[in-house]
């Protein structure tokens, strides 16, 4: 029974793990880039949402309304200045200056905000929960956050089969060249793919910070390496991949959790490794491996 | 990180020639194995009898560079007869970082593999040692074991990372080097989490930080030679023509992968020896700082910085890491922002670095790894 329950929790927890994974699947998708500040984008939008609940004593459900808008927006300026002057040189240098942008923020978050650990309170909805059986409980708030997760992910897909600009983006991520000749500015559509993965960023980043507590290290310690890992696993431009992915790390994680509490991350990061040996297209994508 | 133009082979002295010049570098290709550093104008074997272009390896700062380089090793040498410990502890940590920012810039300047995760032979390096010096191996000895074993890790790491293309490649070195850091961890007999003392080092104080000194210099010194004879090889053509235009270099038939993968373990093994020395010098080492990936960090702002895709460049980017370390280390995570955005902003504004603003003002070259062009009327003055 303690083996249901893993995967059980390990589901819950796989939908935030897709929140974290489809912001990077898809700039990677549409830019060829792995934005290395990922995670430390995550923490920046909890400790946001940490200052807005404090700041205007909203109930913290609130934030997301209040930051996500605020992180889309910041996601499309960063874009259109400091990663499309770095593309301008080439994908290297926009991974570089990535790493550079991580480093800023992890050192500048401990310097402005300490070291400390915080979590967003969210009362008693943290711990509140409802059991199957004797031996399986399901929290709330995990449940929405898988929720969440899925409507989000139906949304994108929506938005990037149905819509003019998701549309764009999928052209953009097809053929950048023959995009622009057919007049497409794609210096925009990579600022609207950045705001969607902003977005999508701080939406997980909060979720995350009243799930569990966050300190400015882990974002570049846990988030960016599980949300990568969850891409690779699913297989890169599916966006069900990528929740197969996350909900398959998590699992591994929640199994590796029981066997030791120290074989947590290492389960999922193993899963990863084997996933990229034996198939590296990632599980959901059927056509031929490519070198990825 | 490549770039359309200025930073080829050949280095030209009026662009009007360059299309005339690449034409003729066919002849010294040969002989590119050649040690000779001052080989003079020579005359291209199958020359036409009108030829204007001579092709040189060197030019006279290259002869001046050599000799200070000589002067250098052995005042740096000569150090622990001369300067306080604290002095040489100091020039290990800078050692130390030459020899990563090299070899991370061998790999992400030339090879156009940008790991973030290096941190995984550095850790692997210090756990060799201490592994060799719990079975009684003296750890200085230790070093060209530790140094090989990385190198022969990196093989397998290769195989799986080799067909992954450029942000994946960095983030799954990222994903390897925590997975060597979270196994280190659970094997007890290591110290597990809380680390381990290195035994073995049962000499006076003074000794041991001579000989650590020694040993770091000798292989930052070793490291640089190896880089050096690489780019001057066959191999440092095809490694040129992969920073240039990977694609193109593709296309005219150079072996890429087998080329990558020897970077690869050379890199791997230069971290591996880095690390073994880190552990000899803390005499102490812990997974969490071992497997860092502030290594990487400090290996990647110091080649940015200095200029990618050069020897000399993370050599100057060492020097001025080292002295705003030293300057600025009190102001915390202050210094890690500012190097951040500075960072950024030379990879964005300046993508050769420092050394590349220099030697376009000076037209300085201190490593004769490319080849000169003397058009007609500039011909250098014949010594001997």
């Amino acid at each position: 029974m303690t083996w249901v329950n893993a995967v059980i929790q390990g589901i819950l927890i796989g939908g935030l793990y897709a929140l974290f994974a489809c912001g990077l699947s898809l700039l990677f998708g549409v830019m060829n880039v792995i934005n290395l500040a990922h995670g430390d984008l995550a923490v920046v939008a909890a400790y946001v949402a940490l200052g807005v609940v404090a700041i205007t004593h909203v109930p913290a459900v609130w934030a997301f309304l209040i930051v996500v808008p605020i992180f889309a927006v910041l996601g499309y300026v960063i874009q259109r200045t400091l990663f499309q002057a770095a593309l301008h040189r080439s994908v290297l240098t926009t991974m570089l200056v990535t790493f550079g942008l991580s480093v800023v923020i992890e050192n500048g978050l401990q310097q402005f905000l300490s070291a400390n650990s915080h979590s967003i309170g969210i009362g008693s909805l943290v711990s509140d929960s409802f059991s199957i059986g004797s031996q399986i409980t399901i929290a709330y708030l995990n449940l929405a956050i898988l929720v969440v997760a899925v409507i989000v992910l139906l949304g994108l897909q929506y938005f990037l089969s149905s819509t003019t600009n998701g549309r764009l983006i999928r052209a953009v991520a097809d053929d950048r060249e023959a995009a622009q000749i057919s007049g497409i500015n794609y210096r925009h559509v990579f600022g609207i793919a950045a705001a969607i993965a902003f977005g999508t960023v701080a939406l997980a980043g909060i979720a995350f910070g009243m799930f569990t507590q966050f300190d400015p290290t882990i974002g570049t310690d846990q988030l960016l390496l599980f949300a990568f890992e969850a891409v690779v696993i699913g297989g890169l431009g599916s966006l069900w991949g990528t929740l197969a992915g996350g909900i398959l790390l998590g699992i591994a994680q929640e199994i590796g959790a029981n066997i030791a509490t120290a074989d947590q991350v290492l389960a999922g990061q193993l899963l990863f490794l084997l996933i990229l040996v034996v198939r590296p297209q990632g599980i959901t994508i059927r056509r031929e491996p490519r070198p990825i | 990180m490549s770039e359309p133009e200025g930073r080829g082979v050949a280095w030209t002295e009026e662009r009007g020639t360059s299309d005339e010049g690449r034409r003729r570098l066919k002849a010294p290709r040969r002989r590119a194995g050649e040690g000779a550093d001052i080989s003079g104008p020579t005359a291209d074997p199958d020359a036409e009898p009108d030829a204007q272009v001579r092709v040189t390896r060197s030019r006279r700062s290259t002869l001046w560079a050599g000799i200070a380089a000589v002067v250098i090793v052995v005042v740096l040498g000569y150090l622990p007869y001369a300067v306080y410990s604290g002095t040489t502890n100091l020039l290990v940590d800078f050692f130390l970082l030459l020899v990563m920012a090299s070899t991370w810039n061998l790999l992400a300047g030339y090879a156009g593999l940008v790991s973030v995760g290096q941190q995984a032979f550095i850790g692997l390096g210090a756990y060799f040692v201490l592994i060799l010096a719990d079975h009684g191996t003296s750890p200085f000895l230790a070093i060209p074991v530790a140094t090989l074993l990385a190198g022969i890790v990196g093989l397998p790491v290769w195989w799986l990372v080799s067909r992954l293309r450029s942000g994946y490649f960095s983030i799954t070195m990222w994903v390897i080097a925590s997975v060597c850091e979270l196994v280190i961890i659970q094997i007890s007999s290591l110290g597990g989490g809380t680390g381990a003392a290195l035994p073995g080092l049962n000499l006076s104080p003074t000794l041991i930080t001579a000989y650590t000194y020694w040993a770091t210099m000798i292989v930052a010194v070793v490291v640089l030679a190896v880089i050096y004879y690489l780019l001057r090889s066959p191999i440092g053509l095809v490694l040129t023509a992969i920073r240039d235009d990977e694609t193109g270099a593709r296309s005219i038939g150079t072996r890429v992968a087998r080329t990558r993968r020897l970077v690869f373990m050379v890199a791997a093994a230069g971290c591996g020896a880095a690390g073994a020395l880190y552990i000899i010098s803390q005499q102490f080492v812990v997974p969490t700082a071992a497997f860092s990936v502030q290594w990487s960090a400090e290996m990647i702002f110091i080649t940015i910085i200095g200029g990618i895709g050069t020897i000399e460049g993370p050599i100057l980017g060492t020097i001025v890491f080292f002295v705003l370390q030293q300057t600025l280390s009190h102001y915390g995570t202050w210094y890690w922002i500012i190097l951040g955005v500075v960072a950024m902003a030379v990879a964005i504004w300046a993508p050769r670095g420092l050394w590349g603003l220099i030697s376009d003002k000076l037209g300085l070259r201190l490593f004769p790894v490319g080849y000169y062009l003397w058009p007609a009327g500039s011909v250098p003055r014949r010594r001997r």
